[in-house]
């Protein structure tokens, strides 16, 4: 190859380099670096159809990209930092990357558990973590219906649980600690160490109830709905775990506008209407449960799973703010 | 450059001057260029290691007494496990393809690269999804033995190990075919000939000479499984890189993350002084002509049997079998009323994972050849040392990497607007200069190892006589160099271009705002466990990764053929 031609070629990929990269600075756009991502894109294509407002978004994981917003400071082009997890929301007001917000909308849609005290975030959907069983395995009378229960010894291999380095897992022991202490959380987490099959997915969770290898596991309960959806003979069920005490886990996915937002109040626009009209579109097509107590779930989950259960109160930002308890927790607990 | 070289006609003395004037620049240039290459590299891992001077004392002491000793325990297993796999698997092939000929051999030659397209974490997922306990496999072998029969522990070191091998065994390979097929081959018959038996010479001539690039090949096969973190935890193996992930997106602490990632550097260190040590400290120049390589002997019956065989059971599994199920599932997807998310914007992923991947092995061949030839056109060891420095990158996950360049350049832009020339926007971040420079930082190191192997077959003494003869370095490089080890820079490029087809986690922080590849695309499906909405994407990682493949193979049967 003579260096003309190489020289050519590369002329012609940085070419097409800044023609890739080419953003405009458009005015009516809203930036989002998300670690969301499913179904956004029918959400926000409905809400550019109702108010001509486009969105452009980055999906990446929670934690990176909340590094990457700190990093970039007043030239971040994140006008919202949406994530799956209460944690690095928590973490991102620490760090004074949300503006409060003045929002009586918000206010009224979103119960008071599942936003910032401070209002720097809100709450879009929830996801409750809960038990899930085999209901050919095992009796009515045989279903556990607390987390602690899952700890005792007569479940010894028959448990199935996702790793720890998986944010739903420390968010559920975050939450536990809220409610039951650090040793009393120890407890039941060393007694799942004890029991359980540990995975690296929910979805192999619940397939292993299936196929045996476990009879109850915890999971989210979307990815049950999933299954369900698809195969509505597929031998797992749901039980609401700790109903008659501190109520079901619920982690959440959530969302703030960034104090460097070109214009907040078109983000406020967008989280309002995510948190009222939007909500079924932004919750639906992933079974999740609607934040707002006045949008109805979607029908399989309502009608298989319940319209309602009683969820831990404990604020969303408590238990976010114990993630790194959690852990260490998991840690001492020698949890894999 | 063609404008200064002196004309045919210009006098003796008029050519004295222009060259020594050449080379006192170019003394002066290798080490500069050199070392602002050497800095580039080092500045963003060098953010996150600055933490290190101020340890977080308590977190160490409470991950020393409880998960460190494991992982070390689990990277040590797993590093060994995969070097001895790919050591086997790949020195053991290139050897049965280049020593022997049975029926596909040629074929084979080709093929055996194949799973270089192949991602880790796509084979591990998938591995899992069809032999993993809730598989179909299983599932069948429950029914047909009984719902306890034995079957071996999938999600295991045992299946990690397995699966690094598989898809990292080519980079052992192809070097040590590349070897093969030059000098170590042919000073291999040479021994023969001379009266030596398969054994003695073996042991006295193949393995001294293969060395270098076994050493080379196991070093970025330990690499790539060192820094690894998503494929591991597919299989419930805890190394240093997932405890790195473990504390940084779990307890928020970057500094405490940044000094356990400092411990993954380590870990490479070591593998780099390994590599060294491996490698040896002689270095055969050979005089005159390209080396003859191994001749071929040919099997018959039961022998070309096996081998063909084995050829063929490590293709199905690397390659064959995962894609076949991966297609099974697009097929399935696509007929499906669910159908694979934003599959309408598949060209403009495709798009962009081509120019990335393109930018960044152009970027990286030529840094390499810039580092790589320095030492022959300027004394000291300065180039030599900062060629090594480069190689940090590769030695620390993507993630870390990826952090680091956004530190680096914030703060690069922080500089230029403190002189007055502030950058428009996020220059740092949202473009893809950033993230050429930290695909760069992360794979120059393969890119490296593959020229500087190439150019250690360039005998010193070719240099000197062109130098001699009055041809500057640059056109030493261009006209003598790289046509020279044309076959390692090709290698080096492609091994930097697969590298970065397949990379997620740098795309996934540094790209700008609406830069999706087919990466980032497969990942935002499989991280919600939709495996099978993940397969068409997945399939067009593999797919589009093998066109530099096939393309280092063309080149490679040629220089077979030609040799």
């Amino acid at each position: 190859m003579t260096s003309r031609r190489f020289l050519l070629g590369f002329a012609a990929l940085a070419a097409l380099a800044l023609g890739a990269c080419s953003s405009g600075g458009d005015e009516d756009t809203i930036r989002i670096y998300t670690g969301r991502h499913y179904d956004l894109e029918e959400a926000f294509t409905q809400f550019a159809e109702e108010t001509g407002i486009s969105i452009e978004f980055l999906e990446g994981s929670d934690a990176e990209l909340r590094e990457r917003i700190a990093a970039e400071g007043e030239d971040t082009e994140a006008d919202i930092y949406m994530t799956v997890d209460a944690g690095n929301l928590a973490q991102a007001a620490e760090q004074g990357l949300f503006l409060e917000l003045d929002s009586p909308i918000l206010e009224e849609a979103v119960p008071e558990a599942l936003r910032d005290p401070g209002n720097q975030w809100f709450a879009l959907s929830a996801r409750a973590r809960t038990i899930v069983y085999s209901p050919e395995r095992l009796s009515p009378d045989e279903v556990p219906t607390t987390y602690e229960e899952l700890a005792s010894p007569e479940w010894e291999g028959r448990v199935c649980l996702r790793n720890s380095s998986n944010a739903y897992t420390q968010s559920l022991v975050a939450s536990l600690i809220g409610s039951r202490g650090y040793d009393g959380a120890l407890e039941i987490v060393e007694g799942w160490a004890d029991n359980a099959e540990i995975l690296s997915n929910d979805v192999i969770a619940l397939n292993s109830i299936r196929d045996g290898l476990c009879d109850v596991a915890i999971t989210n309960h979307y990815y049950l709905a999933r299954e369900l959806e698809e195969d509505d003979t597929y031998p797992v069920a749901l039980q609401w775990a700790d109903q008659d005490g501190n109520g079901t886990h619920v982690n959440i996915s959530g969302a703030g506008i960034t104090r460097f937002a070109d214009d907040p109040e078109l983000a406020q626009q967008l989280l309002e209407w995510l948190a009222t009209d939007g909500q079924s579109a932004f919750v639906d097509g992933n079974h999740e449960y609607p934040v707002n107590p006045d949008v109805a779930p979607e029908t399989l989950i309502a009608t298989t799973f319940g319209e309602t259960f009683v969820a831990d109160s404990t604020n969303a930002a408590e238990w976010g703010r114990l993630n790194a308890d959690a852990v260490r927790l998991l840690d001492e607990a020698d949890y894999e | 450059m063609t404008a200064a070289a002196p004309t045919q006609g210009g006098t003796p003395e008029g050519q004295r001057v222009e060259r020594s004037a050449g080379d006192r620049a170019s003394q002066l240039g290798w080490p500069v260029v050199a070392f602002v290459v050497a800095t580039l590299a080092v500045i963003p891992i060098g953010f996150l290691a600055v933490s290190v001077l101020d340890p977080n004392v308590e977190v160490w002491r409470q991950q020393w007494r409880t998960r460190l000793p494991d992982q070390l325990v689990d990277t040590a297993v797993l590093l060994i496990g995969v070097s001895a796999g790919s050591l086997l698997l790949g020195g053991g092939l290139a050897w049965l393809i280049s020593a022997y000929r049975f029926p596909g051999s040629r074929l084979f030659g080709w093929l055996l690269i194949a799973p270089l397209a192949m991602p880790s974490y796509v084979l591990g997922f998938v591995t899992l999804s069809v032999i993993g306990f809730t598989g179909p496999i299983q599932n069948w072998w429950r029914d047909t033995f009984g719902q306890d029969a034995w079957f071996p522990e999938v999600r295991s070191m045992g299946g990690a190990i397995v699966v690094f091998t598989l898809v990292l065994y080519p980079y052992v390979f192809l070097l040590a075919r590349a070897a093969l097929a030059d000098q170590a081959g042919g000073a291999y018959e040479v021994a023969r000939s001379l009266g030596a038996g398969p054994f003695e010479a073996a042991r006295r001539v193949l393995f001294p000479l293969l060395r270098p690039a076994l050493a080379a090949g196991v070093a970025v096969v330990m690499m790539e499984t060192l820094t690894d973190f998503a494929t591991v935890q597919y299989f419930g193996v805890d190394t240093v890189s997932v405890g790195v992930f473990r504390i940084w997106r779990g307890t928020f602490d970057r500094d405490a993350a940044s000094e356990f990632a400092t411990l993954v550097l380590v870990v490479a260190l070591m593998i780099i002084g390994l590599e060294r040590v491996l490698r040896g400290r002689a270095r055969f120049g050979e005089a005159g002509g390209a080396a003859a390589g191994v001749g071929p002997r040919r099997l018959r019956g039961a022998k070309a049997a096996a081998a063909f065989t084995t050829c063929a059971v490590v293709l199905l599994a690397s390659f064959g079998a995962p894609t076949a199920q991966l297609t099974f599932w697009a097929v399935e997807e696509a007929t499906g009323d669910r159908g694979t998310p934003l599959v309408d914007r598949f060209t403009e992923f495709l798009q962009n994972s081509l120019i990335l991947a393109s930018l960044t092995a152009v970027v990286c061949v030529v840094l390499a050849l810039v580092l790589t030839n320095g030492p022959r056109f300027s004394r000291g060891r300065g180039i030599g040392i900062a060629s090594r420095m480069t190689a940090i990158g590769y030695a620390v996950p993507g993630p870390v990497v990826a952090i680091g360049v956004v530190l680096a350049l914030v703060a690069l832009d922080d500089v230029l607007e403190g002189i007055g020339l502030g950058l428009p926007g996020v220059v740092a971040t949202g473009s893809l200069v950033g993230l050429v420079y930290a695909y760069s930082v992360r794979f120059l190191a393969p890119g490296l190892n593959a020229i500087e192997a190439g150019l250690e077959q360039v005998p010193e003494e070719v240099t000197a006589s062109a130098r001699s003869l009055g041809s500057r370095p640059s056109s030493i490089v261009g006209r003598i160099h790289v046509p020279l080890a044309r076959t390692s820079v090709l290698t080096g490029a492609v091994l930097v271009a697969v590298d970065a087809l397949k990379e997620l986690p740098i795309a996934l922080l540094l790209r700008p705002i609406g830069f999706n590849t087919l990466p980032v695309w497969t990942y935002n499906l499989a991280t919600e466990s939709r495996f099978e909405q993940a397969a068409l994407p997945a399939l067009a990682i593999i797919v589009v990764a093998l066109i530099p493949v096939g393309l280092l193979s063309l080149q490679l049967s040629r220089h077979a053929e030609a040799t």
